[in-house]
């Protein structure tokens, strides 16, 4: 039995032009959207309205799963509500107390360093988005969140859950804005590891949920259990936020680098919401923390350190008096070489999505 | 047939979207490498049932669709369709003829050649190639073509 129903008398070219010609204008068409798009994003207005057009079939996409999810929280006992809210409590009370710690540490960090700039940079506002759609295959790994240009996020924004970094947004529409994580083979994160300072990137790995360091020599200072940080090159992600924690390492005596692999430590196939933030740059365009003439010898440490960490800060943290001897002598280089580029230029930005 | 039937573009409509609903749905990755081309089936069905309403410019505007949902650069999935969508209006009189066996035969064909197309533009854009198992999808596609043919057929020839 032949598949198909309809008889085949009709003819093809009944209106309209021949297929061959509109093969050639769609192909032609195809090819000119292609480089427009590929070519430094002329297309971006286009793909803007597109993506708001696409957004209602996109929710209808992911309704299965959030109506499973709905179904799921609403048939929740009250036993395990109360339990969880339990424990969120006493977990609130633990990162509060953390943050305190954190804050005196990042003070004191500061003092050490005798710069401003040192201080790690704040999330100036936080964004919680909602999980619309997840696409987790071996070539691409992106989540779409529920929030777009209409609230102000913007193209290579960090994207974080409370445990580390996720991912950065790529293209975002009025409602909507598709996420590349840091797992994606496309996507790459310069990232330190925090025991020994040691910069490298940490490259997606795909299906596996897991980033390489593919840059490495193998005789690398790396050791399993090493946890990656950002390193705050490139200028996407601010340094210092925890990224993954190294897992394996094979060291061949033929290849010249070590394969390694990290395990990201945000929950990236358990997360329902996700953190959208922007960060308080304080290094732009801040005379504070532009090169400073060298003090002079005779001036007290003491004067030195609060006017560049700033009076209320030294003046709060008690670890102030014990740090400022030790300050005095790191204020003086006037170009740290241990810092990053100040305002990374928009070319910057680009590199870490290759 | 009456000649004069109203194609049917309500119906091309519902099944195209319906496909595209299935190629973007979230489902597990161990399915996802297998996972057919809904859409490139769909639309291929329509050009050779009614090649008059369903072809070109319905290849050309789902593949746009597509490269929308997938985030891929704009116009890799429309080139890709457009090129089968054209063969499969070409050629539709002599596939329609042929027993279902060979129709998926046909249709493993063009789907490797979209693949083809696809992983070309993947390859010149930069994107990431690696894995053999993209080609899986153009087996269980074909596969899946008498079943999508016939349930397709049902839905708009009722007998």
């Amino acid at each position: 039995m032949a598949a198909f129903g309809v008889g085949g008398n009709r003819r093809l070219t009944g209106h309209g032009s021949p297929p061959g010609f509109r093969f050639t204008l769609y192909a032609l068409l195809s090819i000119v959207v292609m480089v427009l798009d590929q070519r430094g994003g002329w297309l971006n207005q286009a793909r803007f309205l597109l993506q708001a057009a696409a957004y209602p079939l996109q929710l209808a996409v992911s309704s299965p799963s959030a109506a499973w999810a709905w179904m799921e929280q609403s048939m929740q006992t009250r036993e395990v509500l109360r339990e969880e809210n339990a424990r969120l409590r006493t977990r609130e009370s633990e990162l509060a107390l953390r943050a305190l710690n954190y804050e005196g540490l990042a003070r004191e960090n500061a003092q050490l360093r005798g710069l401003k700039e040192a201080l790690p940079p704040i999330a100036d506002r936080w964004l919680v988005a909602e999980i619309v759609n997840v696409e987790l295959t071996t070539l691409r790994q992106r989540l779409l969140i529920n929030r777009g240009t209409t609230n102000g996020v913007f193209a290579s924004q960090a994207v974080l859950d409370d445990a580390g970094l996720l991912g950065q947004t790529m293209h975002i529409g009025p409602w909507s804005a598709e996420v590349i994580l840091i797992t994606d083979p496309e996507h790459a994160v310069p990232v330190q590891i925090e025991r020994t300072g040691l910069r490298t990137i940490a490259v997606g790995a795909g299906n596996e949920g897991t980033l390489a360091l593919p840059y490495l020599p193998a005789n690398a200072d790396v050791k399993p259990g090493d946890l990656l940080v950002t390193s705050g090159l490139g200028g996407v992600f601010p340094p210092g936020y925890p990224v993954a924690r190294v897992t394996e390492i094979h060291r061949d005596a033929v290849q010249p680098s070590a394969q390694i692999r990290a395990v990201p430590l945000a929950r990236i196939d358990h997360d329902r919401e996700v953190a959208l933030v922007w960060f308080k740059d304080a290094r732009v365009n801040n005379p504070e923390i532009q090169p400073q003439p060298v003090p002079h010898k005779s001036a007290p440490a003491a004067a030195v350190v609060p006017a560049l960490v700033g009076a209320p800060a030294a003046a709060l943290t008690p670890a102030a008096p014990k740090a400022a001897p030790k300050a005095a002598p790191a204020a003086t280089p006037a170009h740290p070489p241990d810092v990053t580029p100040k305002s990374a230029p928009p070319e910057e930005a680009e590199d870490a999505v290759k | 047939m009456n000649a004069r039937m109203r194609e049917p573009y309500g119906r091309i409509f519902f099944t195209v979207l319906l496909a595209l609903f299935l190629s973007v749905v979230p489902v597990p990755s161990w399915f996802d490498a297998a996972r057919p081309a809904f859409l490139v089936l769909t639309v291929l069905y329509w050009s050779i049932a009614v090649p008059r309403a369903g072809g070109l410019t319905l290849g050309w505007i789902a593949g746009l669709a597509l490269d929308i949902f997938q985030g891929s650069v704009l116009g890799q999935h429309a080139l890709a369709l457009t090129l089968v969508t054209y063969i499969a209006v070409r050629e539709h009189q002599k596939i329609r003829s042929k027993p279902v066996f060979q129709q998926s035969l046909i249709v493993m064909g063009l789907l490797f050649i979209y693949e083809f197309v696809v992983f070309a533009i993947d390859g010149w854009t930069g994107h990431v190639l690696y894995g053999p198992l993209r080609w899986l999808q153009i087996l269980t596609g074909a596969i899946l073509w008498p079943l999508a043919a016939a349930l397709l057929g049902r839905s708009h020839a009722p007998r």
